[in-house]
Protein backbone atom coordinates (compact mmCIF):
# COMPACT_ATOMS: atom_id res chain seq x y z
CA UNK A 1 0.00 0.00 0.00
CA UNK A 2 1.02 3.45 -0.62
CA UNK A 3 0.00 6.86 0.17
CA UNK A 4 -3.30 8.20 1.80
CA UNK A 5 -3.78 4.21 2.19
CA UNK A 6 -0.42 3.54 3.72
CA UNK A 7 -1.25 6.14 6.27
CA UNK A 8 -4.51 5.10 7.70
CA UNK A 9 -3.87 1.83 7.94
CA UNK A 10 -3.83 0.34 12.03
CA UNK A 11 -4.97 4.09 12.78
CA UNK A 12 -8.54 5.18 14.13
CA UNK A 13 -9.82 7.24 11.05
CA UNK A 14 -9.99 8.18 7.82
CA UNK A 15 -10.23 5.46 5.15
CA UNK A 16 -8.32 2.18 4.20
CA UNK A 17 -8.29 -0.09 2.16
CA UNK A 18 -11.09 -2.88 2.38
CA UNK A 19 -9.30 -6.68 3.69
CA UNK A 20 -8.62 -8.56 0.93
CA UNK A 21 -10.70 -12.05 1.21
CA UNK A 22 -13.47 -10.55 3.08
CA UNK A 23 -14.19 -12.56 6.17
CA UNK A 24 -15.29 -10.06 8.86
CA UNK A 25 -18.00 -10.48 11.13
CA UNK A 26 -20.57 -8.02 11.57
CA UNK A 27 -22.76 -6.94 14.50
CA UNK A 28 -26.56 -7.76 13.73
CA UNK A 29 -28.36 -7.24 17.00
CA UNK A 30 -28.34 -7.79 20.69
CA UNK A 31 -31.21 -8.98 22.88
CA UNK A 32 -30.75 -8.04 26.95
CA UNK A 33 -32.55 -10.51 29.14
CA UNK A 34 -34.93 -9.17 31.56
CA UNK A 35 -37.19 -11.87 33.20
CA UNK A 36 -38.30 -13.38 29.93
CA UNK A 37 -39.98 -16.03 29.43
CA UNK A 38 -37.85 -16.47 25.80
CA UNK A 39 -35.69 -14.33 23.63
CA UNK A 40 -36.08 -14.56 19.62
CA UNK A 41 -33.91 -13.58 16.42
CA UNK A 42 -36.18 -14.01 13.62
CA UNK A 43 -35.04 -12.32 9.78
CA UNK A 44 -36.76 -8.87 8.89
CA UNK A 45 -38.12 -8.24 12.68
CA UNK A 46 -36.62 -5.61 15.14
CA UNK A 47 -33.67 -5.23 12.80
CA UNK A 48 -32.63 -8.81 12.58
CA UNK A 49 -30.95 -10.56 9.82
CA UNK A 50 -30.71 -14.22 9.06
CA UNK A 51 -31.10 -15.44 6.10
CA UNK A 52 -28.59 -15.64 2.50
CA UNK A 53 -27.15 -12.07 3.54
CA UNK A 54 -24.19 -14.38 5.42
CA UNK A 55 -23.06 -18.11 5.20
CA UNK A 56 -22.11 -18.35 8.83
CA UNK A 57 -24.23 -16.71 11.67
CA UNK A 58 -22.82 -16.80 15.31
CA UNK A 59 -24.57 -16.27 18.65
CA UNK A 60 -23.00 -15.04 21.61
CA UNK A 61 -24.61 -15.32 24.78
CA UNK A 62 -23.11 -13.88 28.04
CA UNK A 63 -23.63 -13.74 32.01
CA UNK A 64 -27.40 -16.05 31.19
CA UNK A 65 -28.63 -16.42 34.33
CA UNK A 66 -32.15 -17.98 35.44
CA UNK A 67 -35.12 -17.15 37.53
CA UNK A 68 -35.18 -20.89 38.86
CA UNK A 69 -33.40 -23.67 39.61
CA UNK A 70 -31.87 -26.13 39.83
CA UNK A 71 -32.22 -27.59 36.47
CA UNK A 72 -33.11 -24.46 34.57
CA UNK A 73 -30.13 -24.72 31.76
CA UNK A 74 -30.33 -22.92 28.80
CA UNK A 75 -32.07 -23.71 25.49
CA UNK A 76 -32.40 -22.77 22.25
CA UNK A 77 -34.89 -24.33 19.02
CA UNK A 78 -34.96 -22.88 15.22
CA UNK A 79 -37.77 -21.92 12.83
CA UNK A 80 -38.65 -22.17 9.07
CA UNK A 81 -41.78 -20.67 9.19
CA UNK A 82 -40.71 -16.83 10.44
CA UNK A 83 -41.02 -17.37 13.99
CA UNK A 84 -44.74 -18.61 14.09
CA UNK A 85 -43.37 -22.43 15.14
CA UNK A 86 -39.91 -23.14 16.49
CA UNK A 87 -39.81 -26.74 16.26
CA UNK A 88 -36.94 -27.99 13.79
CA UNK A 89 -36.44 -31.47 13.79
CA UNK A 90 -32.47 -31.79 15.28
CA UNK A 91 -30.03 -34.38 15.53
CA UNK A 92 -27.36 -33.46 18.26
CA UNK A 93 -24.51 -34.89 20.37
CA UNK A 94 -22.78 -33.15 23.15
CA UNK A 95 -19.61 -33.95 24.92
CA UNK A 96 -19.58 -32.65 28.57
CA UNK A 97 -16.48 -31.96 30.93
CA UNK A 98 -17.20 -31.30 34.67
CA UNK A 99 -15.14 -30.28 37.07
CA UNK A 100 -16.21 -29.34 40.84
CA UNK A 101 -15.30 -26.37 43.02
CA UNK A 102 -14.50 -29.55 46.11
CA UNK A 103 -12.53 -31.54 43.60
CA UNK A 104 -13.32 -34.96 43.68
CA UNK A 105 -13.65 -37.37 40.59
CA UNK A 106 -13.95 -35.60 37.32
CA UNK A 107 -16.27 -36.06 33.83
CA UNK A 108 -15.81 -36.26 30.44
CA UNK A 109 -18.43 -38.04 28.66
CA UNK A 110 -20.70 -38.29 25.80
CA UNK A 111 -23.29 -37.05 27.82
CA UNK A 112 -26.76 -38.77 25.97
CA UNK A 113 -29.14 -36.48 28.03
CA UNK A 114 -28.48 -33.68 26.26
CA UNK A 115 -28.40 -34.95 22.63
CA UNK A 116 -31.36 -35.10 20.12
CA UNK A 117 -32.36 -37.48 17.05
CA UNK A 118 -34.97 -36.20 15.22
CA UNK A 119 -36.33 -34.47 17.64
CA UNK A 120 -38.37 -31.12 17.70
CA UNK A 121 -37.77 -30.64 21.18
CA UNK A 122 -35.25 -27.70 22.66
CA UNK A 123 -31.36 -28.32 21.92
CA UNK A 124 -30.07 -27.74 25.55
CA UNK A 125 -26.95 -25.23 26.41
CA UNK A 126 -25.83 -26.49 29.38
CA UNK A 127 -27.30 -29.24 31.90
CA UNK A 128 -28.25 -27.78 35.38
CA UNK A 129 -27.45 -23.90 35.64
CA UNK A 130 -27.03 -22.83 39.09
CA UNK A 131 -29.52 -19.48 40.22
CA UNK A 132 -26.65 -17.70 43.04
CA UNK A 133 -26.49 -14.47 42.26
CA UNK A 134 -23.03 -15.05 40.57
CA UNK A 135 -23.80 -17.97 38.51
CA UNK A 136 -24.03 -18.29 34.90
CA UNK A 137 -23.96 -19.49 31.40
CA UNK A 138 -21.90 -17.87 28.68
CA UNK A 139 -20.90 -19.39 25.28
CA UNK A 140 -21.33 -19.34 21.74
CA UNK A 141 -23.48 -21.12 18.79
CA UNK A 142 -22.60 -21.48 15.35
CA UNK A 143 -25.13 -21.55 12.66
CA UNK A 144 -24.10 -22.45 9.15
CA UNK A 145 -25.53 -21.34 6.08
CA UNK A 146 -29.54 -21.33 7.67
CA UNK A 147 -30.54 -19.61 4.13
CA UNK A 148 -29.99 -23.05 2.16
CA UNK A 149 -32.60 -24.82 0.49
CA UNK A 150 -30.89 -27.48 -0.82
CA UNK A 151 -28.64 -28.63 2.79
CA UNK A 152 -29.26 -29.95 6.50
CA UNK A 153 -28.71 -26.85 8.65
CA UNK A 154 -25.47 -27.47 10.79
CA UNK A 155 -24.49 -25.62 14.38
CA UNK A 156 -21.96 -26.11 16.95
CA UNK A 157 -21.65 -24.48 20.19
CA UNK A 158 -19.40 -24.20 23.24
CA UNK A 159 -20.76 -23.55 26.62
CA UNK A 160 -19.80 -22.77 30.04
CA UNK A 161 -22.27 -23.49 32.69
CA UNK A 162 -21.96 -22.62 36.13
CA UNK A 163 -23.78 -25.97 37.60
CA UNK A 164 -25.70 -25.66 40.40
CA UNK A 165 -24.19 -27.78 42.41
CA UNK A 166 -20.69 -26.18 42.00
CA UNK A 167 -18.87 -27.17 39.13
CA UNK A 168 -17.92 -25.94 35.52
CA UNK A 169 -19.59 -27.62 32.97
CA UNK A 170 -18.10 -27.52 29.98
CA UNK A 171 -20.40 -28.57 26.96
CA UNK A 172 -19.51 -28.77 23.26
CA UNK A 173 -22.57 -29.44 20.77
CA UNK A 174 -22.66 -30.65 17.49
CA UNK A 175 -26.04 -31.20 14.97
CA UNK A 176 -27.91 -30.12 12.23
CA UNK A 177 -31.16 -29.16 11.49
CA UNK A 178 -32.61 -31.76 9.63
CA UNK A 179 -34.25 -29.65 7.35
CA UNK A 180 -33.86 -28.45 3.66
CA UNK A 181 -36.17 -25.04 4.76
CA UNK A 182 -34.38 -21.60 5.13
CA UNK A 183 -34.27 -21.78 8.91
CA UNK A 184 -34.90 -17.92 9.63
CA UNK A 185 -35.38 -17.52 13.15
CA UNK A 186 -34.17 -18.80 16.66
CA UNK A 187 -35.63 -19.12 20.35
CA UNK A 188 -34.04 -19.17 23.37
CA UNK A 189 -35.40 -20.20 26.47
CA UNK A 190 -34.64 -21.80 29.74
CA UNK A 191 -35.60 -25.29 30.21
CA UNK A 192 -38.19 -23.87 33.92
CA UNK A 193 -38.63 -20.82 34.70
CA UNK A 194 -37.20 -17.11 32.83
CA UNK A 195 -33.64 -15.52 31.95
CA UNK A 196 -33.40 -13.30 34.36
CA UNK A 197 -30.58 -11.64 32.83
CA UNK A 198 -27.72 -12.10 30.09
CA UNK A 199 -26.90 -10.24 26.62
CA UNK A 200 -27.83 -12.51 23.62
CA UNK A 201 -25.62 -11.05 20.38
CA UNK A 202 -25.96 -12.46 16.96
CA UNK A 203 -23.38 -11.66 14.24
CA UNK A 204 -22.75 -12.19 10.87
CA UNK A 205 -19.67 -13.70 8.87
CA UNK A 206 -18.62 -11.44 5.75
CA UNK A 207 -17.53 -14.40 2.70
CA UNK B 1 -21.84 6.47 5.84
CA UNK B 2 -22.95 7.21 2.27
CA UNK B 3 -21.91 7.01 -1.43
CA UNK B 4 -18.18 5.22 -2.19
CA UNK B 5 -17.87 3.96 1.53
CA UNK B 6 -21.24 2.49 2.28
CA UNK B 7 -21.09 0.44 -1.08
CA UNK B 8 -17.60 -0.61 0.42
CA UNK B 9 -18.90 -2.06 3.56
CA UNK B 10 -18.67 -5.84 3.61
CA UNK B 11 -16.55 -5.74 0.54
CA UNK B 12 -13.48 -7.02 -0.36
CA UNK B 13 -12.34 -4.41 -2.29
CA UNK B 14 -12.30 -0.63 -2.36
CA UNK B 15 -11.89 1.77 0.26
CA UNK B 16 -13.90 1.83 3.63
CA UNK B 17 -13.53 4.17 6.67
CA UNK B 18 -11.35 2.82 9.59
CA UNK B 19 -12.90 2.36 12.66
CA UNK B 20 -12.17 4.31 15.95
CA UNK B 21 -10.91 2.81 19.30
CA UNK B 22 -8.99 0.23 17.46
CA UNK B 23 -7.84 -1.90 14.28
CA UNK B 24 -11.38 -3.20 13.61
CA UNK B 25 -12.33 -6.31 11.03
CA UNK B 26 -15.94 -6.03 11.59
CA UNK B 27 -17.45 -6.83 15.56
CA UNK B 28 -13.66 -7.37 16.05
CA UNK B 29 -11.68 -4.78 17.33
CA UNK B 30 -7.62 -5.97 17.32
CA UNK B 31 -6.42 -3.81 20.63
CA UNK B 32 -3.15 -5.18 21.36
CA UNK B 33 -0.27 -7.60 20.16
CA UNK B 34 2.10 -8.99 22.27
CA UNK B 35 5.92 -10.79 20.58
CA UNK B 36 7.67 -12.79 22.22
CA UNK B 37 11.44 -12.18 22.72
CA UNK B 38 12.77 -14.74 25.51
CA UNK B 39 9.76 -13.10 27.39
CA UNK B 40 9.47 -14.49 31.03
CA UNK B 41 5.89 -13.15 30.87
CA UNK B 42 2.82 -11.33 28.79
CA UNK B 43 0.64 -9.37 30.30
CA UNK B 44 -2.12 -7.64 28.87
CA UNK B 45 -3.47 -4.93 31.75
CA UNK B 46 -6.26 -2.61 31.14
CA UNK B 47 -5.05 0.52 30.39
CA UNK B 48 -1.63 0.19 30.56
CA UNK B 49 0.09 -0.11 26.76
CA UNK B 50 -3.13 0.36 24.89
CA UNK B 51 -4.54 -2.48 26.32
CA UNK B 52 -8.27 -2.31 26.88
CA UNK B 53 -9.90 -5.39 29.16
CA UNK B 54 -12.85 -3.67 30.91
CA UNK B 55 -16.31 -2.74 29.75
CA UNK B 56 -15.71 -1.71 26.89
CA UNK B 57 -16.56 -4.94 25.14
CA UNK B 58 -18.44 -8.04 26.74
CA UNK B 59 -16.05 -10.50 25.22
CA UNK B 60 -12.51 -10.70 24.71
CA UNK B 61 -10.38 -12.78 22.15
CA UNK B 62 -6.79 -14.59 22.65
CA UNK B 63 -5.23 -15.56 19.79
CA UNK B 64 -1.62 -17.54 20.33
CA UNK B 65 0.27 -17.86 17.23
CA UNK B 66 3.18 -20.19 17.15
CA UNK B 67 4.52 -19.73 21.37
CA UNK B 68 7.74 -21.43 21.57
CA UNK B 69 9.87 -22.00 24.96
CA UNK B 70 12.93 -21.55 25.57
CA UNK B 71 12.77 -24.89 27.70
CA UNK B 72 10.36 -28.13 27.42
CA UNK B 73 7.36 -26.28 29.64
CA UNK B 74 3.42 -25.62 29.55
CA UNK B 75 1.90 -22.70 29.01
CA UNK B 76 -0.24 -21.44 31.80
CA UNK B 77 -2.25 -17.55 32.43
CA UNK B 78 -3.47 -16.13 35.36
CA UNK B 79 -6.02 -13.29 36.07
CA UNK B 80 -5.40 -10.66 37.89
CA UNK B 81 -8.41 -8.27 39.93
CA UNK B 82 -5.97 -5.04 40.95
CA UNK B 83 -4.24 -4.18 37.16
CA UNK B 84 -1.77 -6.65 37.42
CA UNK B 85 -0.45 -6.35 40.83
CA UNK B 86 -1.05 -10.08 41.60
CA UNK B 87 -2.11 -12.73 39.24
CA UNK B 88 -3.87 -14.91 41.87
CA UNK B 89 -7.69 -15.18 41.18
CA UNK B 90 -9.63 -18.81 42.21
CA UNK B 91 -10.24 -20.67 39.63
CA UNK B 92 -12.56 -23.95 38.81
CA UNK B 93 -11.55 -25.69 35.82
CA UNK B 94 -11.84 -28.49 33.59
CA UNK B 95 -9.32 -30.36 31.00
CA UNK B 96 -9.47 -32.31 28.64
CA UNK B 97 -7.31 -33.33 25.13
CA UNK B 98 -7.10 -35.25 22.24
CA UNK B 99 -3.82 -36.56 21.09
CA UNK B 100 -2.13 -38.83 18.64
CA UNK B 101 1.97 -39.23 17.67
CA UNK B 102 3.37 -39.32 14.41
CA UNK B 103 4.26 -43.06 14.86
CA UNK B 104 0.77 -43.69 14.97
CA UNK B 105 0.12 -44.49 18.17
CA UNK B 106 -2.12 -42.07 20.89
CA UNK B 107 -5.40 -41.59 19.47
CA UNK B 108 -6.92 -40.85 22.42
CA UNK B 109 -9.52 -38.75 24.11
CA UNK B 110 -9.60 -38.81 28.02
CA UNK B 111 -10.00 -35.87 30.65
CA UNK B 112 -6.90 -35.31 32.49
CA UNK B 113 -6.81 -34.78 35.94
CA UNK B 114 -2.98 -33.40 36.54
CA UNK B 115 -4.41 -29.89 35.01
CA UNK B 116 -8.01 -28.76 36.23
CA UNK B 117 -8.59 -26.63 39.40
CA UNK B 118 -10.70 -26.77 41.84
CA UNK B 119 -10.79 -23.31 44.15
CA UNK B 120 -7.30 -22.52 43.13
CA UNK B 121 -5.33 -19.10 42.86
CA UNK B 122 -2.26 -20.92 40.55
CA UNK B 123 -2.04 -20.80 36.90
CA UNK B 124 -3.64 -21.95 35.04
CA UNK B 125 -1.96 -25.11 32.42
CA UNK B 126 -3.83 -24.82 29.19
CA UNK B 127 -1.61 -27.75 26.96
CA UNK B 128 -1.65 -29.91 29.71
CA UNK B 129 1.44 -30.89 29.18
CA UNK B 130 5.08 -29.73 27.95
CA UNK B 131 5.93 -28.21 24.99
CA UNK B 132 8.69 -29.74 22.84
CA UNK B 133 11.76 -27.23 22.36
CA UNK B 134 12.66 -28.41 18.28
CA UNK B 135 12.66 -25.49 16.39
CA UNK B 136 9.74 -25.83 14.39
CA UNK B 137 7.40 -26.53 17.85
CA UNK B 138 4.98 -24.07 19.05
CA UNK B 139 1.25 -23.85 20.58
CA UNK B 140 -1.12 -21.78 18.92
CA UNK B 141 -5.21 -21.54 19.68
CA UNK B 142 -7.75 -18.96 21.06
CA UNK B 143 -8.77 -18.10 24.53
CA UNK B 144 -12.10 -16.38 25.20
CA UNK B 145 -12.87 -14.35 28.05
CA UNK B 146 -16.86 -13.52 29.07
CA UNK B 147 -17.61 -10.19 30.49
CA UNK B 148 -14.07 -10.06 32.82
CA UNK B 149 -15.72 -6.38 33.99
CA UNK B 150 -18.50 -8.01 35.65
CA UNK B 151 -18.89 -7.16 39.32
CA UNK B 152 -21.80 -9.51 39.86
CA UNK B 153 -20.97 -12.55 37.53
CA UNK B 154 -17.99 -15.30 37.83
CA UNK B 155 -15.67 -14.97 34.71
CA UNK B 156 -15.77 -18.15 32.76
CA UNK B 157 -12.90 -18.93 30.07
CA UNK B 158 -12.69 -21.06 27.31
CA UNK B 159 -9.15 -22.44 25.86
CA UNK B 160 -8.78 -24.79 22.67
CA UNK B 161 -5.25 -25.41 21.78
CA UNK B 162 -3.28 -27.11 19.36
CA UNK B 163 0.33 -28.32 20.49
CA UNK B 164 3.09 -30.35 19.72
CA UNK B 165 3.50 -32.40 23.27
CA UNK B 166 7.38 -33.52 23.10
CA UNK B 167 8.46 -33.10 19.65
CA UNK B 168 6.38 -36.25 17.73
CA UNK B 169 2.58 -35.75 19.04
CA UNK B 170 -0.42 -33.25 18.28
CA UNK B 171 -1.98 -32.71 21.00
CA UNK B 172 -5.96 -31.12 20.67
CA UNK B 173 -6.68 -29.41 24.57
CA UNK B 174 -9.81 -27.86 26.08
CA UNK B 175 -9.67 -25.96 29.05
CA UNK B 176 -12.88 -24.52 30.27
CA UNK B 177 -13.40 -22.95 33.84
CA UNK B 178 -14.42 -19.95 35.82
CA UNK B 179 -12.45 -17.32 37.76
CA UNK B 180 -14.67 -17.20 41.32
CA UNK B 181 -14.51 -13.91 41.48
CA UNK B 182 -17.37 -11.09 41.51
CA UNK B 183 -14.35 -7.82 41.11
CA UNK B 184 -13.70 -6.79 38.10
CA UNK B 185 -10.86 -9.30 36.10
CA UNK B 186 -8.83 -6.33 34.31
CA UNK B 187 -5.40 -7.85 33.26
CA UNK B 188 -4.13 -11.70 32.10
CA UNK B 189 -0.78 -12.65 32.65
CA UNK B 190 0.74 -15.77 30.18
CA UNK B 191 4.13 -17.56 31.06
CA UNK B 192 5.47 -21.18 30.88
CA UNK B 193 5.58 -22.73 33.93
CA UNK B 194 9.51 -22.74 33.55
CA UNK B 195 11.95 -20.80 31.23
CA UNK B 196 10.64 -18.24 28.86
CA UNK B 197 8.41 -17.88 25.98
CA UNK B 198 10.91 -17.43 23.03
CA UNK B 199 9.15 -16.30 20.34
CA UNK B 200 5.77 -15.93 19.28
CA UNK B 201 2.69 -13.30 19.13
CA UNK B 202 -0.42 -13.42 21.55
CA UNK B 203 -3.45 -10.99 19.97
CA UNK B 204 -5.98 -9.34 22.04
CA UNK B 205 -9.32 -8.90 20.49
CA UNK B 206 -12.72 -7.21 21.39
CA UNK B 207 -15.88 -8.31 20.18
CA UNK B 208 -18.29 -5.55 19.81
CA UNK B 209 -21.92 -5.66 20.70
CA UNK B 210 -23.26 -2.87 19.16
Amino acid sequence: MSGIIAQNTLDNSGLIKAPAGGGSWTFIKKLTASGDSNLTMVDGTADVVLDSTYKVYLFTFTNVHPSASPYARLEFNLSDDTGSTFAATKTTTCIRSEYNETGGTPLLDYHTGLDLAQSTSNQPLGSSLGSDSDQNTSGWLELYEPSSTTYVKHFMARVNETNYNDSIFDCLYGGYANTTSAIDGIKFQMASGNIDAGDFCLYGLTT
Amino acid sequence: MTGIIAQNVGRTSGLIKAASGGTSTGAWTLIKTLTASSSATLSFVDGASDVVLDSTYPIYVFKFINLHPSASASFTFNLSIDSGSNYNVTKTSSHFRAYHSEDDSGGVLAYDTGFDLAQSTAFQDVTGDSLGTDSDIGVSGTMSLFNPSSTTFVKHFQVNLNLAKGNTESKNSYTSGYGNTTSAVDAVQFKMDSGNIDSGKIKLYGLGDS
